[in-house]
């Protein structure tokens, strides 16, 4: 993986000290919070609902067994013994003194991480594929794009002061896995004419107030284009985009106001006169990087175990049929490892657990970890021989629940439990669903499902594109669930709609059952998942089953 | 006729903590809404948000929040994102319902 140069060490350690100085002024009070509040959100320093909190950038959700070690070892010292892992790939920590910021900065310099630019209207953490140089459907491994693209981003003078933040997603797969879509850019490798690989370049995209889906806005951009074309995009948004209303400040609002077309032939414009400056730098650049991203030596090991296992051990072999994914090596699994146990809090790792998953990284997968947006780890070189001894690992340490992609792998953003700008809890709602549906012993009945669960309007939970989408407000005092139905977060992506009016916390549970009752009723088959079967009828059987009564009202 | 005032409560966070804090009736802080001061007039709740807003060295954010005289005769937070910042989250026995002591103030 990359490793920091010498320059890049160098950075960071400086932006420590100056923000350990900052920190000092603000306590010995020569600095105002006013003054202060914009620095420590550069460095990822926010203040929520009980505490603060540190928000750690994880670039591309990549960590080896030596990072991951160091989150544990600061969960421990400077926080409660966990870490949160975020929709964005990041780690939060919930309970950090404000004396002890720099020290945890340090702390994580010395393992090349840093907080930096993970706040802010600036460009954020640039996320992949979590299966990226793994995956069997890769076109090729993102992650030397994103590296590039972290790189050119981090600290870029022009783009530091934004309309409003900015994201950019990354994907090497025709299988989308990594929410191109809902992003203000996002990057899609794809073949060209004649085999050559490029980009396929997404604007636009966004959940939050105004849910929107990307467009391509160019369907093949050769690799050395990349950053001009970048720049170019920036350059206009930066220029154009909304400074009036926080609100209408997203890319994704220039692109609708302005007209795809319009906008298109500014940014073309732009890139002509920018490509001029990119003589060649990007690729050579990229060149290498991909040395950095070599995959590591797979060996063809003896999975005779592995196989035995399967036919001996029913838990093992539901764990495999759920929480691994095919490797392009016939060898090897990825591994997901389900940080969403029943009644758990989605993303949440304790400091040994990291310890656990960070060994089972070192002695049996390549070194290699990473985080999803969907809250959970992944392993993404396992030889299959050493499958059993990772699950019964995983399994001493709480972290083998056999249930990716299903009901209970729900996403949940904090919500009112630590976000200050949380309109309700999100955690309480994935942690009851995840309870009830396994007391009823419905989930693999069920099969595929997302469930997304926000805490307000921002849509960190990503709730626009769960198949259901859970949305927390505030209704005259009340914490009261908005459902949507129909969302995608993949290549199909599909912003969700609503059905009719939300649910209070004690109705939400009793409407999810009648809901997956009727699907259960009508899907075609057992093969027909809950968003086939959604596309195919529309929302008319959904939405009786979730208001009854209007529905007999109607009759 | 003028809306009724609902009685209101000074809270803000540590600075150092980052924790919730509340005005107390003799100028200090407490980490209990119960021990807070409830304010029963507007102008006398704008004037002492004014006065501990200089105080930055302490506090970060403060304003006022609703409350309402419980069964026990203390105030009692209206709206639940108060009830949650008295309490802690609902996830962990963390935050303010594991650790209540009155916060030192120099
Ligand atoms: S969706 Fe809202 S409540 Fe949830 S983390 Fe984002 S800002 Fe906070």
């Amino acid at each position: 993986m990359y490793r920091y140069s010498e320059f890049d060490d160098a950075f960071v350690r400086a932006r420590v000290a100056e923000f350990r100085d900052q920190v000092n002024r603000r306590i010995n009070g020569s600095l105002t919070e006013e003054e202060f509040k914009p620095l420590r959100l550069k460095n990822g320093l926010y203040l929520q609902l009980h505490a603060y909190m540190l928000r750690v950038a994880i670039p591309y959700g990549t960590l080896d067994s030596r990072q991951m070690h160091q989150l544990a070892h600061i969960a421990e010292v400077w926080d409660k013994g966990y870490g949160h892992f975020t929709t964005r790939q990041n780690i939060q920590f919930n309970w950090p003194k404000l004396a002890d910021v720099p020290d945890m900065l340090e702390a994580l310099a010395d393992v090349s991480m840093h907080a930096i630019q993970t706040s802010g209207n600036c460009i954020r953490n640039v996320t992949a594929d979590h299966f990226a140089g793994a995956a069997d459907d890769e076109i090729e491994d993102p992650r030397p794009t994103a590296e590039l693209l972290r790189q050119w981003s981090t600290d870029h003078p022009e783009f530091q002061y934004l309309p409003r933040k900015f994201k950019i997603a990354v994907s090497g797969s025709p299988n989308d896995r990594a929410v191109t879509r809902a992003h203000d850019i996002g990057i899609r490798a794809v073949r060209g004419k004649g085999d050559e690989t490029g980009y396929e370049i997404l604007v636009g995209g966004g959940l939050g107030r105004t849910p929107m889906i990307g467009k391509v806005i160019r369907s093949f951009l050769p690799k050395d284009d990349l950053l001009p074309y970048m720049e170019a995009i920036l350059r206009v948004y930066n220029l154009s985009g909304r400074r009036d209303n926080k609100y209408k400040a997203r890319i994704k609002i220039l692109v609708h106001e302005t007209g795809l077309d319009e906008l298109k032939d500014q940014i073309e414009t732009e890139f002509t006169a920018r490509r001029r400056v990119f003589p060649g730098v990007n690729q050579r650049l990229l060149e290498s990087l991909n040395a950095h991203f070599a995959p590591p030596e797979f060996v063809d090991a003896e999975s005779s175990e592995y196989e035995l296992r399967r036919t001996r051990d029913p838990l093992f072999r539901t764990w495999c049929d759920t929480n691994l994914n095919r490797h392009r090596d016939p060898n090897l699994a990825i591994v997901t490892i389900s940080l969403k146990p029943v009644a758990g809090t989605p993303g949440d790792a304790t400091a040994d657990q990291m310890r656990t998953i960070a060994d089972l990284a070192k002695s049996f997968a390549h070194d290699e970890i990473r985080v999803s947006h969907e809250q959970n780890i992944i392993l993404p070189h396992v030889p299959k021989a050493f499958l059993p001894r990772i699950h019964d690992r995983l399994k001493r340490s709480g972290l083998a629940t056999a249930n990716i992609g299903l009901i209970s792998d729900i996403i949940a953003c904090p919500g009112m439990d630590y976000c200050a700008l949380a309109t309700a809890r999100s955690i309480p709602i994935a942690q009851e669903i995840s309870q009830r549906f396994d007391e009823l012993r419905l989930e693999r009945k069920i099969g595929p499902l997302k469930i997304k669960i926000s805490g307000c309007i921002n849509a960190c939970g990503h709730h626009h594109v769960g198949h259901i989408g859970i949305l927390g407000l505030d209704r005259a005092g009340v914490e009261n669930y908005q459902i949507t139905l129909g969302g995608d977060a993949t290549e199909t992506a599909a912003i969700g709609k609503r059905p009719g009016p939300g649910f209070s916390a004690e109705e939400l549970i009793p409407a999810l059952e009648r809901l997956l009752d009727a699907y259960l009723t009508i899907r075609l088959s057992g093969n027909e998942t809950f968003l086939q079967c959604y596309r195919r009828l529309g929302d008319q059987p959904f939405k009786t089953a979730l208001y009854p009564d209007s529905a007999r009202k109607a009759a | 006729m003028a809306r009724r005032f609902t009685p209101k409560i000074i809270t803000t966070n540590d600075l150092l903590e980052g924790d919730v804090i509340y005005l107390t009736a003799d100028g200090s802080w407490t980490r209990r809404f119960s021990d807070a001061k409830l304010f029963l007039e507007q102008a006398e709740a704008e004037a002492a948000l004014a006065r501990i807003e200089t105080r930055q060295d302490i506090h970060v954010g403060a304003y006022l929040a609703d409350a309402e005289t419980g069964i026990d005769g203390r105030p009692q937070p209206v709206h639940f994102r108060e009830q949650f910042r008295a309490t802690g989250p609902s996830n962990y026995f963390h935050g303010k319902q594991a650790e209540t002591g009155d916060v030192q103030v120099q």
